[in-house]
Order: structure tokens, then sequence, then C-alpha cells
């Protein structure tokens, strides 16, 4: 039997806390589950030595009412009958709803380089995420790179747990940058938020224009070559913390057939009350579009609202939420991945982590289709979700068919779950 | 104060404070999570239960997202690096 509720709402970032919240304070039964053992997402992951901002746990007080299922991934998906089936470390469940709300948020978009699957290069939000967790870096060299202000987040939170942060490498023009800061004005809140990173980073160099051509190593990273306009400077360090932006979970609104707009890394497609091409479905933050904390948080209100049949609340919010898509979409525009980075790659990058193919076996073909048939690039455990990006980022391709079941590599006692009976 | 954890990461006994993810442990015993289909080692990229690059055995379950899971007293745990 599937557990129903509702409204169930999947994913705990600020965009989900703020529906399920929502929904129950306009009386909705609301469930509320994300795969990580704690609410919070990414931007509030809890971090377990400096414990969680005062915004998080303002977002978390909130949920006192919603039934809370943490630790369980949502691995497949049936829209017929309105069920979905989750696994956590020992069991698997089945969920039910009468609204859904996916609050599913992004990953980094990471593009390949040469030396790039060393141990030691990470994701930018990546080791910001582990070393919340407690992975060690006090006292390590760590040089951030790649592009937009997550970069600095980033370098602030591992500055904050003892790294040695040697360099803030951004892909993006200087001047581009400043026109950028100087429109931030316009947004007080973030010009707030800018001074503060400023202040946590004071004598941390930043190149513009600048990437990262080799990172070099044994067995783990030893040393990156930086490349500043023609002049290559080379650091010893010990982490490479590198990630050119975001990109919208979609896996699972494909799942259910939700449609997605044409952008190069797709999100899912809503209307003005985040409704999706789905009827009873809902989607809110970054998986409707990169927009920062405080826009999932204005969506996630939104449609919390709307999934428990307040319109009106609804609507009272869209000159709050259109004010900070603007604020994205600047930002967008200013940190886009430029020429630069396209070429990093040589013959011998691997560019599908999984089954190590390169760059080399791939670029001749003309489709993704094509070169999965050919050489399984996209066909491991991650299911293309570091390639696939990679490929539509740098030659263009898509991605996006009917996503396979299981969405993530599932247990077969998961997948064996009696009661979901059209599993393929 | 939070309490310690105590794991072993391919034998090696390691500690951890309460709240500590798989993938902190491990990074304190040996900096090679697997072994790529070509026997290069790997380690951590996401973070974020995405890249599959952490996953490691625990208590005999195998292809467990180390950054996903948090420590547990007593968790044997055996890489592949
Ligand atoms: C690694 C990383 C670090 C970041 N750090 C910062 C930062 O320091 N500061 C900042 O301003 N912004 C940061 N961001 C940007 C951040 O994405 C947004 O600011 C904000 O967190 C978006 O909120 P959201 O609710 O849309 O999504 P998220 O916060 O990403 O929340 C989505 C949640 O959905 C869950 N989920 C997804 N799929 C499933 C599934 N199948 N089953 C169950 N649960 C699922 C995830 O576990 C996650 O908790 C970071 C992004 C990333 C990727
Ligand atoms: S580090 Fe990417 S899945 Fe764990």
């Amino acid at each position: 039997m599937a557990e129903g509720c509702e409204v169930l709402v999947i994913g705990a970032g600020p965009a989900g806390l703020a529906a399920a919240a929502t929904a129950a304070a306009n009386g909705a039964r609301v469930a509320l589950l994300d795969a990580q053992p704690r609410a919070g997402g990414q931007v509030w992951r809890h971090d377990i030595a400096h414990g969680a901002s005062r915004r998080a746990r303002r977002a978390l007080r909130r949920i006192a009412p919603v039934k809370r299922h943490f630790g369980m991934r949502v691995v497949a998906a049936d829209p017929g009958a309105r069920t979905l089936l989750a696994e956590d470390s020992l069991h698997a469940r089945e969920f039910g709803w009468d609204r859904l709300v996916l609050a599913a948020g992004a990953r980094e978009l990471f593009l390949p380089f040469p030396g790039w699957t060393l141990p030691g290069v990470t994701g930018a939000g990546g080791l910001q995420a582990l070393v919340k967790q407690g992975w060690p870096v006090a006292g390590r060299r760590v040089v951030v790179a790649g592009s937009g202000p997550l970069l600095l987040a980033a370098a602030a939170s591992l500055r904050a747990h003892g790294a040695r942060v040697l360099a803030i490498v951004e892909q993006a023009a200087r001047d581009d940058v400043h026109a950028f800061a100087r429109k931030l004005w316009h947004w007080p809140d973030k010009l707030a938020q800018a001074a503060r990173l400023r202040m946590a980073l004071a004598g941390v160099p930043i190149r513009y224009g600048a990437v990262v051509r080799r990172a070099s190593g044994d067995s783990h990273l030893q040393t990156i070559d930086i490349d500043c306009d023609g002049r290559v400077e080379t650091f010893e360090c010990e982490y490479l913390a590198i990630g050119f932006g975001l990109v919208p979970d979609t896996g699972l609104a494909r799942m259910l057939g939700c449609g997605l707009n044409d952008a190069t890394h797709p999100a899912i497609r809503v209307d003005a009350l985040q409704r999706t091409t789905v009827d009873g479905i809902h989607a809110a933050g970054e998986c409707c579009g990169i927009g920062g904390m405080q826009t999932a948080s204005i969506e996630g209100a939104i449609a919390g609202h709307a999934a428990a049949g307040n319109e009106a609340g609804a609507r009272a919010l869209l000159p709050s939420r259109d004010r900070a898509r603007r604020f994205a979409d600047a930002l967008a525009h200013t940190f886009a991945p430029g020429p630069c980075v396209r070429m990093l790659a040589d013959d011998t990058t691997i560019v599908c982590r999984c089954e190590d193919v390169t760059w080399g076996e791939l670029r001749s073909f003309d489709d993704a289709r094509a070169a999965k048939l050919a050489t399984r690039c996209g066909m491991g455990p991650c299911q293309g979700r570091i390639c696939g990006a990679a490929l539509a980022e740098l030659l263009g391709w898509s991605w996006h068919g009917h996503p396979r079941q299981p969405l993530f590599p599932a247990r077969l006692s998961t997948l064996a779950f009696d009661s979901l009976a059209t599993f393929p | 104060m939070s309490a310690i954890l105590h794991l072993r990461i391919d034998g090696i006994a390691v500690e951890v404070p309460e709240g500590a993810s798989v993938a902190a442990a491990v990074a304190r015993a040996t900096r090679s999570f697997r072994q790529s289909r070509h026997g290069m080692p790997r380690a951590p990229l996401c973070g974020m239960g995405v890249c599959f690059e952490c996953r490691v055995a625990i208590d005999g379950e195998p292809h467990v997202l180390a950054c996903m899971t948090a420590a547990r007293e007593g968790m044997q745990v055996r890489t592949h690096g």
C-alpha cells in the first residue's frame, strides 16, 4: 500500500521547505521527502562544525507540522497511479499523493580538462558540501575555480573550516563581473551578502578571465596550471574545487512526464503558479531554473499555496518572485561559460568518468544516442548526470529523452517492491 | 561537544564527530575511494549523491554512496582504491 497524503513534497532545500510549510499552513496534510539524512538542501546543508544559519533554522522550524522522511531517495515513479517509490539504506517504501511538489534543486556543471579525474579535484560546491559534513581540510591548500558566485560562498566555507585558500580563479572577465557588481544596489540584500563574502575572503587573490588548464599529480592532486590572459601560473595545492555553475535536476520530472523548456540545460516548464504540464504536479526552486536561495524560497511558497488550493496566496507572491528572477537572469548572463572553457579537454581527457570514455572517442559523433551506443558514454551508474551536462554544454547534445527507470541505481529488493506492478 | 564515532576503513581505525559523513571518515584513512574501469584512482567529485565516485561497501552492502551516508558507530567500510 502506498502511504497517502494530500501534498507530497520532494526535496527539502529552500524550495521544498517553503512549499511544505506553506501547504501545511493552508491546512493540507503534507509529507516531505529528501535523499539527504537531514533537511536543508544544498545551501542550508547542515554544517557539523558551525551549525545552521539563522535563516535555515527559521525555515526548519516552520515544517514542524509536516511528516518528514529523510535519507529516502525517490528512485521510480508511476504517474498513472500517482505513486513514487523511494528507498533508504535499508528499506523501500511507496508514497502516494493528491498534489505533488517537485523541489529537486540543481547540481554543479563540471567541464572536463586534463587531470580533472585525479583525487583532490572536486566540485566547488562539492568540496563545500563534503567539508560541512566533516571532510578534513584544515591547513590544506585549496584553489577554488570555475564560475559564478558559488565560488565565493564555497571559498568562504572552506576558509571557515581552516583551509588555506590560495586563489579564486573565475572564468568570467573582470569588466563583466564589475559591471554586474555595480548593478547590485537594485538588490540591497545581495549587496550586503557580497560585502560579507568580501570580508570573509579578505586577502584571497581573485583571477578573472582565467581558467585551470591542467591538474597534475601521481595518485592525488599536486599542482595546477592556471592560464590568465596567456600567462601560465602554477600552484601547488592538495585540492582544486572547481565548478562552472549549476544545472537543473529534471530526472524525476521527466520520469513523471512533465515538460521541460528548451534551454541548453533544460529546466521544468511551469506556469505562474508553479504548475507543471502534468495535472496535480507543481515544481519550484532550481529544478525550474537556476535562481538561488531566495527565488527558490518564494517559488516554494507559491507552489505550496497553489498545491493547497489557495490561489490568492500564491498570486500575492508573484511580484517578489519576478524581482528575484531578474537577479538570477543578470547573474546567469554574467557568468555563462565563455569560449575559453570549451577547449580545455584534449583527446586523452576522460569525459565519462563512469565508463572512462575520452574526448577523442566522443567528439566525432553527431549526437548523444550514437555516442552512447558506440562508447557506453553516459551508461554508468551516474546515468550521464556528469558527462551529459558537460556534453550538452560543449557540443549542444541533448540527453533529455524519457529517463530510464530506476532514476538512480537501486537495490534489487527495492525494484521488486510488490505493489509497483508497472515497473518494467 | 558532539560524540565521537569509531569506524574502520579498510581495517584502519578512524574517529569522526557525530554528524560526519562516511566520506569524511574515509578521507581520514585513504585518498582513493575506488578505481575506475581502467584502474585510475578516483575520489568524491560532487559531494551530493550525483557522480557515484564515492561509492564504497559498508558492513557488506556494496555500492553505497559515502557522501550521502551518515557515519555510525562501528561501521566497517571497504573502499576499492
Ligand atoms: C553543491 C552545491 C552547493 C551550493 N552551495 C550554495 C551556497 O553555499 N550558497 C548559496 O547561496 N547557494 C548554494 N548553492 C546553490 C543552491 O542550489 C541554491 O541556493 C538553493 O539551495 C536551491 O534550493 P532548492 O530548494 O531549489 O534546491 P536544493 O537546495 O538543491 O534542494 C533539493 C533537494 O532535493 C533533494 N532531492 C533531489 N532529488 C531527489 C530524489 N530523487 N529523491 C529525494 N530527494 C531528492 C536533494 O537531496 C536536495 O536536498 C549550492 C548548490 C550546489 C549544487
Ligand atoms: S561524491 Fe558524488 S556521489 Fe558521492
